[in-house]
């Protein structure tokens, strides 16, 4: 793999660049006898081009093809029956064997796993995001701005580091079993379970969600809650009424901001869930890293897309103005 | 003028923001059926004023009383007001007729009443068949008039109106100012309307009150704040008007641009600087030896109706409108009758308005 060879993949990728850039100028300017605007949208078409496209079709062509290249659909019935290529032998070895052939539901149980904790860490995050969102929006908060800051100063260290920062809370010799042990409490299991990776998604995904929510909130003008007020709604009944219905796209985007990530976690499940438990992301890069099955990841790549394509047309769908899927 | 009922009464309102006063020591009362407008340039406090009555703001000092109860302190939803807002404040996630009926389904409503009110209310509001209309669809006259429907459906005994009509074209502006008075007339609503567009004022109003600065300088029928402005200030501001220093020489005789002429005032002792306010469609053109001065006819501009002409006598320039044009650069001699003359206390200029408001308790209409 290239590994030693990464820097000389890099000066390719720009020399590539650099010289795709120089051709289109040549090109535009022998075309029009000028530069013309759209000329200068090139550089992101490029960019586009070699990292999107390029690795879209890359893991196409490996989703679709064995180790030795040949075309095949093995991996996405790996993907559904994880004993598959175990079950293609016994059904080889002859019919005695056939008792022994039962789907294995690895892969599949993986991805509901990770379908349900991405709903309840995105239900978890809308849930104390909202309120969030509308403490920080409402200008008669004193401490409103005050909490825009601490939502943001996490985001400003680096993801690993922050989920590592959970562990040195939760672990047994962590910050709150040691206050636990100075209370002369029992020592609590707070890592390798779902809850701790539950807590750690929420963390670092909560942003996602308090953010758009906070836009929608602030772009929102105030005089249409006044215009509630007037026509004899309470304050509840204003922000059930007006506040809810327009803030739902923001709402609409950070669902989608966090429900996306949240399918595709990994690491955080490693970390904190100690390997008692792994997501489809975990299955991924175990595949991609550890089995070197760079087939059968990408076809779990490519289930992952669709599943993510889907989601963002339904959600799409609720938001049709698209004011949310513009933050994605 | 006390056979109707005070329906608003404001007292000695004060309102500040961060250390400045936005209003000082209103008074003012409005009375069932009447169509008062507030009038002054922006920051003068007439919106504050309206903000005040609909809940939005509260006073720093005085008491707001409706019917007699003080309100002060009352949240807008309690109100038995509804207001019309700058920019309709129409939401955007309802469409026509669910926007009509807002106040209504809140005031719980059956559904049934709510949809025949409804159609009467798009029925009088010109606006059938757009119920089911987003109302970003709607040009500005047309969400203007399902403002006007949202919040009239609700049967207030006072609509307060924000400058309804600003973001509207003169035309659509001019047939909307009738047609609002029509409904204030047909429905027997009290209105409080805020504008800074003298014209509008005095088209609609029954009772015009002029403010600046906080403070409240004139009220009285667009015909008397017209006529006889008790300042500069009032008089420049509605209509067009020639002010000059003079002297009042002596009772019904003042001196200004250079002469002596004749006027009707009294009262304001001998050798007395005073402002000195004219009208420009009320000095008369002459030939010039039958004038009571004489200048040059400095500049002719068209106006439609009439034309406006700018007369140099001396160092001062007569501002005239007329429907006869005169040629530039010809002499032409002007009269004044005495009526047209109007003279006021000197305005000190910029901090003037608080010796004149002593006089001006709202009260005395």
């Amino acid at each position: 793999m290239p590994g030693a060879n990464i820097s000389v993949w890099m000066i390719t990728g720009i020399a590539v660049i650099v010289l795709g850039f120089a051709a289109l100028v040549v090109l535009s300017v022998r075309r029009s006898g000028g530069i013309k605007r759209s000329f200068f949208a090139s550089p992101y078409t490029l960019w586009m081009i070699l990292f999107t496209l390029v690795p879209v079709v890359l893991i196409t062509y490996y989703a679709l093809t064995d180790a030795s290249g040949a075309f095949t659909l093995d991996n996405f019935k790996n993907f559904w029956d994880s004993n598959y290529s175990v079950n293609k032998l016994y059904a080889e070895m002859g019919p005695e064997y056939a008792v022994l052939i039962t789907r294995g539901s690895v892969n599949i149980g993986i991805l509901v796993y990770s379908l349900w904790m991405a709903l309840i860490c995105t239900l978890i995050c809308l849930a104390l995001g909202y309120p969030a969102a509308y403490f920080m929006a409402d200008k008669n908060m004193k401490y409103g701005a005050i909490l825009v800051v601490l939502f943001i100063i996490p985001m400003w260290m680096n993801f690993l580091l922050r989920t590592i920062a959970w562990m040195s809370i939760l672990e047994d010799s962590g910050l709150i079993n040691t206050v636990l042990k100075w209370l002369g409490l029992p020592k609590a299991q707070l890592m390798y379970n779902n809850t701790a990776v539950l807590l750690g998604m929420v963390y670092n995904f909560l942003p996602f969600m308090v953010f758009p929510i906070y836009t929608s909130l602030t772009k929102m003008d105030s005089r249409l809650l006044e215009a509630a007020q007037d026509l004899g709604a309470n304050p509840t009944r204003t922000f059930w009424t007006v506040t809810v219905p327009l803030s739902i796209p923001g709402v609409v985007s950070g669902i989608t901001m966090v429900f996306m990530p949240s399918v595709t976690t990994f690491f955080i499940p490693r970390i904190l869930g100690g390997g008692n438990t792994m997501m489809f992301g975990d299955l991924i890069e175990n595949r991609f890293l550890f089995q070197g099955n760079w087939n059968l990841g990408s076809a779990l790549s490519l289930v992952m897309m669709a599943l993510i394509l889907v989601s963002l047309g339904i959600l799409r769908r609720a938001d049709p103005e698209g004011e949310g899927s513009g933050i994605v | 003028m006390a056979d109707k009922v005070r329906l608003i009464d404001l007292r000695n309102i004060s309102k500040e923001f961060d250390g400045t006063y936005v209003l000082q020591n209103i008074n003012l009362y409005i009375r069932e059926n009447e169509f008062v407008t507030l009038l002054g340039p922006s920051g003068c406090g007439k919106t504050t004023t309206l903000r005040i009555i609909g809940g939005f703001e509260h006073p720093s000092e005085g008491v707001v009383l409706f019917e007699g109860k003080d309100i002060t302190h009352l949240p807008p939803y309690k109100r038995k007001v509804n207001t019309i807002f700058q920019k309709y404040a129409l939401f955007p996630h309802l469409n026509v007729q669910d926007n009509i009926a807002f106040g209504q389904r809140i005031a719980k409503v059956p559904e049934a009443e709510i949809k025949k009110r409804v159609a009467k209310m798009l029925d009088l509001v010109d606006l059938e068949g757009y119920g089911k209309r987003r109302v970003e669809q709607l040009s500005g006259g047309q969400q203007q008039r399902v403002a006007i429907a949202r919040a009239l459906i609700n049967e207030p005994q006072v609509l307060l109106l924000d400058e309804p009509l600003g973001a509207l074209d003169l035309k659509l502006r001019k047939e909307m100012q009738l047609e609002l008075k029509r409904m204030q007339q047909t429905l027997g609503i009290t209105f409080l309307y805020v504008t800074h567009d003298q014209e509008e004022a005095l088209t609609m109003s029954d009772t015009v009150v002029v403010m600046n600065r906080g403070n409240i300088l004139q009220i009285g029928t667009p015909k008397d704040v017209y006529d006889e402005p008790v300042n500069a200030f009032v008089a420049d501001f509605i209509g067009e008007s020639n002010i000059y220093p003079g002297t009042m020489l002596e009772d019904k005789l003042v001196r200004f641009a250079g002469f002596n002429f004749p006027c009707v005032d009294k009262g304001f002792g001998s050798n007395q600087p005073v402002d000195v306010v004219i009208r420009p469609e009320d000095i008369n053109i002459v030939k010039e030896e039958d004038g009571q001065i004489a200048g040059v006819v400095e500049s002719v501009l068209f106006k439609g109706v009439h034309y406006e002409m700018i007369i140099e006598v001396g160092e001062l320039e007569f501002k005239i409108h007329s429907t006869v044009m005169q040629e530039p650069g010809s002499r032409v001699g002007l009269t004044i009758i005495p009526f047209n003359i109007h003279i006021m206390q000197p305005m000190a200029r910029e901090a003037g308005e608080d010796e004149q408001d002593e006089s001006l308790e709202g009260d005395d209409l």
